[in-house]
């Protein structure tokens, strides 16, 4: 099924008033951030989406899939489902090697040129993390930022989803930008559950959270534009300084100077 | 009165996805009740009244197997739903040694699997899945997205005619279009039959010799190296 647009229809908040947006449109290509404190519904808000709420979750939310409620194969075969769920909790189970088990998966989906099709994820998943992953290893002996760079890229590549939904990956110590960056270019719909103003401020729009209700949408503008370039100064520098540890070296005078 | 026999290896979420749907059951205006088989121990007969207020029975298999059991009892648990003017009888069982199914046929039949048990399960278990009408997959939200269409793909692969309700039992996600199906399962048959042949496997160890090795049995036997054959008179 070809999607064009993903619509949320509002519906109540934790105190069972309303919700304040009333509807969110999506088209392909847009990125967008869910923002909001802990507990305030952002994670029951992509649940819905990936549920294809009709009305019948606690939240009485509608997801319309090109302007209808969702077919009911979505929810009962997963490779017709067209949204990917990465969860915090998401994990590979199989102890396959990684080439192995992503040709399984290729095969379930029919895919040509499967060998390619694998080395294309292993170099997207490669771009996202500090370790490149071996395709002989085993995937339950891969890192936690090498599982989730993988589960994007299997579901971005592979699973070829249009909708993919990421919750929280800042937390994975994946490279956030570049991912950003690299997912812009696939004609999908990417919505970012996420607390790092750096993802929040590279999206088309954020949906701010509050009560369990969506209480506003905020578009990405120019004077914003400017602070998100000052933030990635500040953000490169700490990456830079995470390199540096990480790598075992100290932090000296010039990076203090450079903080300064 | 409809029957609904659900059945799933130990710890997959039986118990948990039959209290999503009796609630929704409940919800819908109709009358449920609960039998447990199991092997040695089970609380869940409390859970389900203490939750929902509706009759209960539990029964434990012991020396029988748990599936044997449940062929001896249905029909005893059906006259009991019976009386109780039930709509629903949802039987809960272990389902041990996969061979059996404990499945009979013009009622529905349901196993749990969890989507954590690893790709290779489908292939394992035979006819507690071959012969449902529904496999409800538990847990999804655990595992990748690519490990549930292998797992999803495999049932197919064993049980071709199987309907799949991928589910996070824990939230009630993805339970609606279980009861859905449930709902409009037929009213149960008035002569109750097995939906599948139990195994011909019948020998000494069964009747309790314990000493280890073919040479010592008779009956249904097997070496390591051959078929299975008989031996005896």
């Amino acid at each position: 099924m070809h999607i064009e647009k993903l619509t949320i229809l509002g519906g109540v908040g934790k105190s069972g008033q309303p919700e304040p947006v009333a509807e969110i449109s999506l088209k392909m290509g847009d990125v967008i951030s869910v923002v909001g404190s802990t507990g305030s519904g952002k994670t029951t808000l992509v649940d819905d989406i990936a549920l294809f709420a009709d009305r019948n979750t606690p939240t009485q939310r509608q997801v319309l899939i090109n302007g209808v409620p969702a077919p009911e194969e979505f929810t009962n075969d997963p490779s017709k489902n067209p949204v990917a769920f990465i969860t915090q909790h998401t994990n590979f189970l199989s102890d396959l090697p990684v080439n192995e088990f992503l040709k399984i998966h290729a095969g379930i989906r029919r895919r040509d040129n499967i060998s390619s099709v694998i080395e294309e994820t292993i170099d997207f998943s490669n771009k996202l993390t500090g370790e490149p992953i071996d395709p002989e290893n085993a995937m339950t002996e891969l890192s936690g930022g090498q599982t989730r760079a993988l589960l994007i890229a299997d579901a971005v590549i592979i699973g070829n989803s249009p909708v993919i939904l990421l919750d929280e990956i800042e937390n994975a110590g994946i490279h956030r930008t570049k991912a950003l960056e690299l997912l812009r270019g696939y004609e999908k719909i990417f919505i970012f559950v996420t607390h790092d103003p750096r993802i929040a401020l590279l999206s088309d729009f954020r949906v701010v959270m509050q009560n369990g209700a969506m209480v506003k949408i905020i578009e990405a503008h120019d004077g914003e534009a400017k602070v998100a370039e000052e933030i990635k100064k500040l953000d490169d520098m700490i990456l830079h300084c995470r390199k540096l540890i990480r790598s075992g070296e100290r932090l000296d005078e010039d990076i203090f100077k450079e903080l300064r | 009165m409809k029957a609904v026999i659900c059945a799933g290896p130990p710890t997959t979420g039986k118990t948990t996805v039959l209290k999503q749907v009796v609630k929704k059951v409940i919800r819908e205006g109709f009358h449920p009740v609960y039998l447990k088989v199991d092997v040695q121990y089970a609380v869940e007969d409390e859970l389900f009244k203490k939750e929902f207020g509706i009759p209960v029975k539990k029964v434990y298999s012991g020396e029988l197997c748990p599936d044997h059991c449940n062929v001896m009892v249905l029909g005893d648990a059906v006259e009991w739903a019976r009386k109780e003017k039930a709509d629903f009888l949802f039987v809960e069982t272990a389902g041990l040694c996969l061979r059996c199914s404990p499945y009979i046929e013009g009622s529905l039949g349901i196993v749990v699997l969890e989507a954590t048990s690893g790709m290779n399960l489908p292939r394992k278990i035979g006819p507690m899945l071959t012969l449902a009408d529904i496999a409800v997959v538990t847990k999804i939200d655990l595992i990748s997205q690519a490990e549930r269409e292998v797992f999803r793909a495999r049932v197919i692969d064993a049980a071709a005619g199987v309907s799949i309700c991928e589910t996070n039992a824990l939230y009630g996600i993805g339970i609606d279009s279980l009861v859905k199906k449930i709902l409009a399962s037929p009213e149960i048959a008035s002569s109750l039959v097995l939906r599948g042949n139990p195994p011909v496997g019948t020998c000494t160890v069964c009747v309790g010799k314990k000493e280890v090795g073919w040479q010592r049995h008779f009956g249904v036997v097997r070496p390591l190296e051959n078929d299975i054959f008989y031996r005896g008179e």
